[in-house]
């Protein structure tokens, strides 16, 4: 079932085009890496996806319902139920411990205390970071960070993943350790992921890639219009 | 000997210094290493022992010296063992040529007059690079695989991705230097 559909979506910073008329459907549980070179939209695109900014023309549609039509309110509603979203840098909030940091998404949906702390530990565990619990984002490390925001992202089992280049910050082992749990949990849980990457490597995690290039799906994947040599050098 | 045929040789010698092994043991041992090697034929197991045999570097190990070859386990011997350290004492050199079938095609495919086919080539390639890697990554990341089915997948992982990556650049690059010639 499509979970996530974008129609013709674009959108300019100014006079900076960054979409130039997307169409993609995600379907329930799949794992979609959205890859291309520095400034195609990626970032822009995963945004408007996940409600995060509105497009200026076209449609971005979540089980049916015309999300680019709704209120902030509405939107940071569902951001907070059914979306979960993961940067590069984790951004915790620098004095709240992971397992506070883990537990807020739960706090804020209205879960009890001890019930937002036990998940909290369950999740951390899960990524490898158990022994993290009880201290603050300014005394780990980076990928002990990463992996608490990744916990953060998936506690309270989104129906969405949105991911921006989350192993961007991470060295190749540790990249990889917060991928295939990511990808575990997605592929247990029915989560869709959208994974955005420049890095091939990363983007063969996920079971379909779309490539942007200036704003557009690039269907063969080199660039439309790059100009080959063609005997003329 | 060639190259291919030296590093067989030392690669069996490498087993063999885990300890003694019959002919299919080491093939089963290559398998398990290597897993996504090339295969390695029984054949090419006994032709290599026995020119190991007959350079001195392995020997037939214990009671087992008169039966046939498929029957004989072997061990290595000082002069094995000497031949192995020697092989991991010296560097293999970083590659000293660029000559990949991969490099070549897509040299000449930019330099080919029809630009739909090296379009059409290099679009065909990125595809099935990207689904071997996408294979190799399920490989490697499937609650099955052991450690020697990862470190393999890595190899080839990190090789495909380091192509894909030069292949865009290399276009990047293309397309800027058309970019500034025809400014
Ligand atoms: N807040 C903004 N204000 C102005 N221009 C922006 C803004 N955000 C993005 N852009 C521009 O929009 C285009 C697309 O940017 P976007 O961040 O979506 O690219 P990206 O593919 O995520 O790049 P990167 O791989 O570098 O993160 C770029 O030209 C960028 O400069
Ligand atoms: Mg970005």
């Amino acid at each position: 079932m499509t979970q996530l559909q974008a129609r013709g979506l674009v959108k300019s910073y100014g006079p900076t085009p960054a979409l130039r008329g997307i169409t993609l459907d995600i379907d329930e549980g799949e794992i979609v890496a959205v890859t291309g070179p520095s400034g195609c939209g990626k970032s822009t695109l995963l945004h408007c996806l996940a409600g995060i900014i509105r497009p200026d023309a076209g449609e971005v549609s979540w089980r049916g319902h015309r999300l680019d039509t709704w209120s902030e309110a509405a939107r940071s509603r569902l951001r907070r139920t059914e979306f979960g979203v993961l940067f590069q840098f984790g951004q915790l909030v620098p004095e709240l411990t992971a397992a506070e940091n883990v537990a807020l998404p739960l706090l804020l949906a209205g879960t009890g205390r001890r019930a937002a702390r036990t998940a909290a530990l369950t999740w951390l565990t899960r990524l490898g970071v158990a022994e993290c619990a009880d201290v603050r984002p300014g005394e780990m490390s980076g990928g002990q960070q990463q992996r608490c925001a990744t916990a953060r992202a998936l506690v309270t089992e989104p129906r969405v993943l949105f991911a921006d280049e989350p192993t961007g910050a991470l060295d190749t082992l540790s990249g990889e350790q917060v991928l295939t749990q990511l990808v575990r949990v997605a592929k247990e849980q029915h989560t869709s992921v959208v994974l955005v990457t420049h890095e091939p490597r990363i983007a063969a995690y996920a079971d379909r890639e779309v490539i942007l290039r200036d704003g557009m799906i690039d269907h063969t994947g080199l660039g439309l219009d790059a100009p080959l040599a063609g005997g003329s050098r | 000997m060639n190259s291919g045929l030296v590093s067989t040789s030392h690669l069996l010698l490498g087993l063999l210094s885990t300890g003694t092994m019959h002919g299919y043991e080491l093939k089963r041992a290559h398998d398990t290493r290597l897993p996504q090697a090339r295969p390695l034929a029984f054949g090419q197991v006994y032709a290599t022992l026995n020119r190991l045999l007959r350079d001195g570097l392995v020997a037939p190990a214990g009671q087992e010296r008169l039966a046939g070859p498929e029957r004989t386990a072997y061990t290595l011997t000082e002069q094995g063992r000497a031949a192995l350290d020697q092989w991991l004492s010296s560097v293999e050199p970083p590659m000293p040529h660029v000559n990949s079938p991969l490099f070549t095609k897509v040299v000449v495919a930019l330099l080919v007059a029809d630009v739909d086919r090296a379009r059409a080539y290099l679009v065909a390639q990125r595809r099935a690079h990207t689904e071997r890697l996408r294979e190799l990554t399920a490989l490697k990341t499937a609650p099955s695989a052991t450690v020697d089915d990862v470190v393999a997948a890595d190899y080839a992982i990190a090789h495909l991705d380091a192509d894909l990556r030069w292949l865009h650049t290399t276009l990047e690059r293309v397309a800027d230097w058309h970019r500034e010639v025809h400014s």
